[in-house]
C-alpha cells in the first residue's frame, strides 16, 4: 500500500479534478489541504466536513483563550475568505457519520451524501472520560474544543470552585485558565508526579510547588471515586480515600483517545489509532488519514508538531511526489504564563546514558540533559527554557556533542563560546572581583588570597574567609579554585553523603533544619543534587533526616526505605522474611508463647530461634503471609519488635532485685518502662539498650548503645557500646539516683544521637568521631538541654508509637504484600480463566 | 494486543519507585518495576549475585539496588553495574515490556520462555 495509486485512470463524475473529501476541519485536516494546495492547487476539488460549526482554529491556543490572554479571533487559522479563495467547500456543523468505501461516498448526520476519489480522515481525538458515577452530570466538561471553553467560561462567571481531574498538560492549562478567571481550583492527579509523561520527579515537584504558590490546590496520588451531584448538576467529587471536594465545575482532562470509530466501522485497519504507512495511507489505498487519529509505526501522537511532518508526507504522496514520514521526536512546553517548562525525548536514563544535571535553587532552575553515545537523547528544563530549541535541534539531528559535552548543560551561549569548555577554565577566567560565595560576599580574589596564605583545604578556606561555609552551594567553585591555585587535583577533604551531592551529612542535616525543607525532591533541588532522583544511599538518609526534623508533619517516603523497613520484617537469603514480635524487656507469657507457636504451625515456619535480644524470631514467612501473621500476633497483644529497623531494637534486662540475690534495683521493670518509652522511634542506625541489675552485668549493658548498670546508690549510665565487628565498651555518661532521671537522660541521649549522627552511623563510631566530651557538652553545658531534648523525643514519639503491623494487618499498603497476579502458561481450556489471575481486591 | 503480548494489569497497580511481582507457574518469578521517571521494566526477580528478590530493592534512576548485598542492577539490561570482579558479565534476564493505554504488557514468549515445551 506504499505505492501512490494512479488515480488518473479512475472515472470521475464531474470536471477533470479528483474529488478529495476531508473528514475533520481541525488543524491536521486543514494543514493537509494547505500542503496539497501549495503543491498543486488545481489537482483536487476539496470538500471539508467539520463537526464544529466554525472555521478552522488553532486548538492548542484554547488555553490562552480560557485564561483570557487571547480572543477566539486571534486563534483562527483559516477564516471564511481562505475557504472561498481556495475554492474549498466547507461543510461545518454537519458531522460525517458513515463511510461507504465500496461506493466511495461519505454520509453526514443530516443525510448529505458526498462522493470522493480520495478520502482523508482527520478526525483527531476524543477526550477520555473516566467511567465513574456522576460523569453525565451537568457541569462536567472536557477540554477539547471552543464549546468546552465557553462552558468553562460561563461557569467561571458564576465563580465558586472547580475541580480538574488530570494533572497532565491539558489539565494544568485548564486549571491555570480557571484560576485566572477567579475560580478556586483543585487539581486531582492519579500519579504522584504532575505531567509524569514529560517530567521527572524533580521537575514535577518544582511545578507543583509553583502552582500551589499561585493558590491552586494540587492533590497528587489522588484517585477519584465518584462525581457528586445535586439536582442533576455537579456539586463536588469524592476521592477513594474518602475526601470530598466541593465544586460547581468539573473538568475531565485525563487524556485523549484517537477518534477511530468512523474508520473502524468502515472496516479500515485500526489498532490504537487508524493504521497508516509512511505516506499516511490506510489499509484502503483510496483512504488517507492524518493527525491524532492515526497510528504510525506503532506510535500515536497527541501533540501538534508531528502533524506538520505528517501533512508534508501526505501532500507529497497525494501529489505523486512521495517522500515518506519517519515518525517524530516530540517536545512539550507548558502554556502557563510565568512557568517555563520544556521536555523532549527520552529521559529515562539507563545503560550508556549519562545524566547531566544542573540545579540553581536561587533561580528556581532545574536542567537535565541525557547523553548517550555522544548524542543528546533527552532534556527536561524547568525555570529557564531558553535553550529548549537548541537542545531539541541537537536531539533531532543526532549530532555528535562530544566537543561541547562539558559545557552542554550551561546552554548554547556558553557552549558556543568555544574557548571555555572546561569548567575549571571558566572559573579561571573569572575576574578577581567575581563573587564566589553569595552568602558571605566573598570574591574570587579573596578566596585565592586565603589559599595562597596557607588555607590549602576546603575546611581551611571555610575557616579563614567563610567562603562555602554557609549554604555550601559554591563548594565546587572553591574546590576548583583550590585546584587552580595549588596546581593539580586537590584531594577531597570532605566525605559527602554519596556521589549524588557535594554536601556532607552534617551540611545536609543543618540545611534541612535551617531552610525548613519538607520533601526529598525539595532537598535535592535546593542542594543541587547531581542526579535526578538520588541513589540507594542518599534517599534513605534524606528520608530519615526529614522524618527527624519534622515529626508529625513529614510523610514517610516508603520508596526511600530499605526493604526491611518497608516490609516491617527482616529479609532472608531466600527472599522470605523473619518476624520478631516485641517482648517488653524480654518478658513473655503463655498467651504470647501460644500465639507464636500457633503462627509457627499455621504458616509452616521452618525455624524459630531465640535472639540475642531476648526475643523469639520466626523464620521463613512469605511476604504474602506477613499481614496474616501480624494479625494473629496482634490478637495476642503483641506488636512489632522493629528487629528490622534503623530504630530502637530491644531493651535487654536481667531479673534484678525481684528474683536475683545480687540484684540492687528492679532492672526488669526499668527495662520494660524504657522500652515502652522508646519503641517505634526511627534512628540513624539500630539502637540497643540493656539494663543490668548489678555490676555483674548479666544483661551485657556495657556493649549497648545505651546501658544502665544498677548499683545500690542508683544508676550508672553508659553510652556508645557495640558488640559487633568491632567490639567497643561503653563510655560512662554519668550516674543518677532515680529511675525517672535515668529515663530522662536515656531519652535525651537518644534525641541527641537522632539529631546529630550521620545516617547509618551507630553510637560507637559517632562518639569516636565527635568525642565523648562533645556528647556531654550537648547534654550538660546548657542547664535545660536534657529536659529540652527529652521533650523533643517525647513529642516525636507521640507520632511514632503506632504499631506498623496493626496497620498492615488492617490492609494498609496491601499491594506491598500481594503479587500483581499469577501467570499460568497453560490454563485448563474448559475453565476459560485469563492467563493472568489478578489478586482479589 | 492479545496473543503476542500478555496484559498483566493497569499501570496504576505499581506506584512510582516500586515494583510488583508476577509468579510464573513452572518458571521464574518476574519483577515489574515502575521508576520515578515513569518508565516500566520487567526482570526475572533474581539478583545474578545470590538470587535476591530485586523487586524488594530501592529503585533509583533505571537501577535497582538488590536488598541482600546492595548490588546495583540495570533495569534496562539486567546487568550488574558495580564493575567488581564478580559483577563483570553478571546479568539477569529482562522481559520485553510495553505500556499501552494505561496497561502493562509483557512479551508472552519471554514470559513463557523457560516453561513452554
Amino acid at each position: 500500500m506504499n505505492a501512490p495509486l494512479d488515480m488518473k485512470h479512475v472515472f470521475r463524475g464531474g470536471g477533470d479534478q479528483e474529488r478529495l473529501v476531508v473528514i475533520g476541519n481541525g488543524m491536521a485536516g486543514c494543514r493537509a489541504v494547505e500542503e496539497i494546495l501549495a503543491r498543486d492547487p488545481a489537482r483536487y476539488a476539496v470538500t471539508i466536513f467539520g463537526a464544529e460549526p466554525r472555521v478552522n482554529y488553532n486548538r492548542i491556543m484554547l488555553s490562552p483563550v480560557l485564561s483570557g490572554e487571547k480572543a477566539f479571533d486571534e486563534i483562527v487559522i483559516n477564516d471564511a475568505a481562505w475557504y472561498a479563495d481556495n475554492a474549498v467547500t466547507l461543510v461545518s456543523g454537519d458531522a460525517v457519520v458513515h463511510i461507504d468505501r465500496a461506493a466511495r461516498t461519505v454520509v453526514t448526520r443530516s443525510g448529505r451524501v458526498e462522493e470522493y476519489d480520495r478520502l482523508l480522515i482527520a478526525t483527531g481525538s476524543d477526550p477520555f472520560i473516566i467511567p465513574i458515577p456522576g460523569r453525565d452530570l451537568a457541569g462536567v466538561v472536557t477540554f477539547r474544543d471552543l464549546d468546552d471553553v465557553e462552558r468553562m467560561l460561563s461557569a467561571a462567571e458564576r465563580g465558586g470552585s472547580a475541580v480538574v481531574i488530570g494533572g497532565g498538560l491539558l489539565g494544568l492549562e485548564a486549571a491555570h485558565g480557571l484560576s485566572l478567571r477567579g475560580m478556586a481550583v483543585t487539581v486531582i492527579h492519579l500519579m504522584p508526579t504532575l505531567m509524569e509523561r514529560q517530567l521527572d520527579e524533580a521537575a514535577g515537584w518544582l511545578l507543583k510547588a509553583e502552582l500551589e504558590s499561585r493558590g491552586q490546590t494540587i492533590l497528587t496520588g489522588a484517585d477519584t471515586a465518584e462525581i457528586l451531584g445535586e439536582d442533576g448538576h455537579v456539586s463536588g467529587v469524592r476521592l477513594k480515600d474518602g475526601r470530598e471536594i466541593p465544586a460547581s465545575l468539573l473538568v475531565m482532562a485525563v487524556g485523549i483517545r484517537p477518534a477511530t470509530a468512523l474508520a473502524k466501522a468502515a472496516g479500515l485497519e485500526v489498532e490504537r489509532g487508524i493504521v497508516v504507512d509512511d505516506h499516511m495511507v490506510t489499509s484502503d489505498p483510496a483512504v488517507l488519514a492524518v493527525g491524532e487519529c492515526v497510528q504510525h509505526r506503532g506510535a500515536c501522537y497527541g501533540l501538534v508538531a508531528p502533524l506538520w511532518d505528517m501533512c508534508r508526507a501526505l501532500a507529497d504522496h497525494a501529489c505523486d511526489t512521495p517522500s515518506g514520514y519517519a515518525g517524530s521526536v516530540t517536545s512539550t512546553k507548558l502554556k502557563v504564563s510565568g512557568i517555563d517548562l520544556f521536555s523532549a525525548g527520552d529521559f529515562s536514563g539507563g545503560e550508556g546514558c549519562e545524566d547531566i544535571v544542573m540545579r540553581d535553587a536561587a533561580r528556581g532552575l532545574y536542567k537535565r540533559v541525557v547523553v548517550k553515545d555522544n548524542r543528546l537523547i533527552g532534556a527536561v528544563l524547568y525555570g529557564d527554557t531558553a535553550d529548549g530549541n537548541w537542545y531539541f535541534d541537537m536531539l533531532r539531528s543526532g549530532e555528535d556533542i562530544s566537543a561541547i559535552r562539558e559545557a552542554l548543560i550551561f546552554g548554547q551561549a556558553f557552549a558556543s563560546g568555544g574557548t571555555q569548555l572546561d569548567p575549571n577554565a571558566a572559573v579561571a577566567a573569572l575576574s578577581d572581583g567575581a563573587e564566589i560565595c553569595g552568602c558571605n560576599g566573598v570574591s574570587k580574589g579573596r578566596v585565592v588570597g586565603c589559599i595562597l596564605g596557607g588555607a590549602n583545604t576546603l575546611d581551611a578556606v571555610r575557616a579563614s574567609c567563610k567562603a562555602s561555609a554557609s549554604c555550601g552551594s559554591c563548594t565546587g567553585l572553591v574546590e576548583s579554585l583550590l585546584g587552580l591555585t595549588l596546581g593539580g587535583e586537590v584531594a577531597r577533604t570532605v566525605k559527602t553523603v554519596c556521589k549524588c551531592t557535594s554536601f556532607t551529612h552534617d551540611d545536609v542535616r543543618r540545611l534541612i533544619v535551617a531552610n525548613a525543607f519538607r520533601a526529598i525532591p525539595q532537598v535535592m533541588q535546593e542542594l543541587h543534587w547531581s542526579t535526578p532522583d538520588g541513589c540507594a544511599s542518599c534517599r534513605p538518609a534524606l528520608n530519615y533526616y526529614l522524618l527527624c526534623a519534622l515529626p508529625g508533619e513529614y510523610v514517610d517516603d516508603q520508596k526511600s526505605r530499605f526493604v526491611n523497613e518497608r516490609m516491617h520484617a527482616n529479609i532472608q537469603k531466600d527472599g522470605t522474611y523473619s518476624v520478631v514480635p516485641r517482648m517488653w524487656g524480654g518478658l513473655t507469657n503463655p498467651r504470647e508463647l501460644r500465639a507464636i507457636a500457633d503462627v509457627v504451625e499455621k504458616f509452616n515456619a521452618p525455624m524459630v530461634k531465640v535472639t540475642g535480644g531476648q526475643r523469639l524470631d520466626i523464620f521463613g514467612i512469605k511476604k504474602e503471609d506477613l499481614p496474616a501473621v501480624w494479625a494473629d500476633l496482634n490478637a495476642a497483644g503483641m506488636v512489632s519488635g522493629h528487629a528490622y529497623g534503623k530504630s530502637l531494637r530491644t531493651v535487654k534486662t536481667c531479673v534484678g532485685s525481684e528474683w536475683c540475690r545480687f540484684g540492687t534495683q528492679d532492672s526488669t521493670g526499668l527495662g520494660v518502662q524504657i522500652e515502652q518509652m522508646t519503641w517505634g522511634s526511627w534512628m540513624p542506625h539500630k539502637f540497643k539498650i540493656a539494663v543490668s541489675g548489678c555490676p555483674r552485668n548479666c544483661a551485657e549493658a556495657t556493649i549497648k548503645d545505651f546501658g544502665i548498670i544498677c548499683v545500690d546508690s542508683g544508676y550508672e549510665l553508659h553510652v556508645g557500646g557495640n558488640g559487633g565487628i568491632k567490639v567497643r565498651v561503653t563510655d560512662v555518661l554519668g550516674k543518677v539516683e532515680t529511675e525517672a532521671q535515668a529515663m530522662e537522660l536515656c531519652a535525651a541521649f537518644i534525641q541527641l544521637y537522632r539529631e546529630k549522627a550521620h545516617y547509618l552511623e551507630r553510637t560507637a563510631p559517632w562518639i569516636e568521631r565527635i568525642g565523648l566530651e562533645a556528647v556531654k557538652a550537648g547534654l550538660f553545658d546548657d542547664a535545660g538541654a536534657v529536659a529540652a531534648l527529652a521533650a523533643r523525643f517525647a513529642y516525636s514519639q507521640s507520632f511514632m508509637q503506632d504499631d506498623p503491623w496493626a496497620k498492615r494487618a488492617a490492609g494498609e499498603d496491601a499491594e506491598l504484600h500481594q503479587h500483581l497476579g499469577e501467570f499460568r502458561p497453560f490454563p485448563a481450556p474448559d475453565l476459560e480463566l485469563p492467563a493472568v489471575l489478578e489478586p482479589a481486591a | 494486543m492479545t496473543g503476542e503480548w500478555l496484559d498483566i494489569g493497569a499501570i496504576t497497580q505499581i506506584a512510582p519507585g516500586n515494583a510488583r511481582t508476577l509468579p510464573v507457574q513452572g518458571g521464574d518469578e518476574i519483577a515489574v518495576f515502575h521508576t520515578l521517571d515513569n518508565q516500566f521494566y520487567a526482570l526475572v526477580n533474581k539478583c545474578p549475585h545470590k538470587a535476591g528478590p530485586l523487586s524488594q530493592g530501592i529503585v533509583h534512576g533505571t537501577v535497582v539496588t538488590c536488598p541482600l548485598h546492595n548490588w546495583n542492577i540495570s533495569l534496562k539490561t539486567g546487568e550488574a553495574l558495580g564493575g567488581g570482579p564478580d559483577e563483570l558479565g553478571a546479568c539477569v534476564p529482562t522481559i520485553p515490556l510495553r505500556v499501552d493505554a494505561g496497561r502493562i504488557y509483557l512479551l508472552r514468549a519471554a514470559v513463557v520462555g523457560k516453561t513452554a515445551a
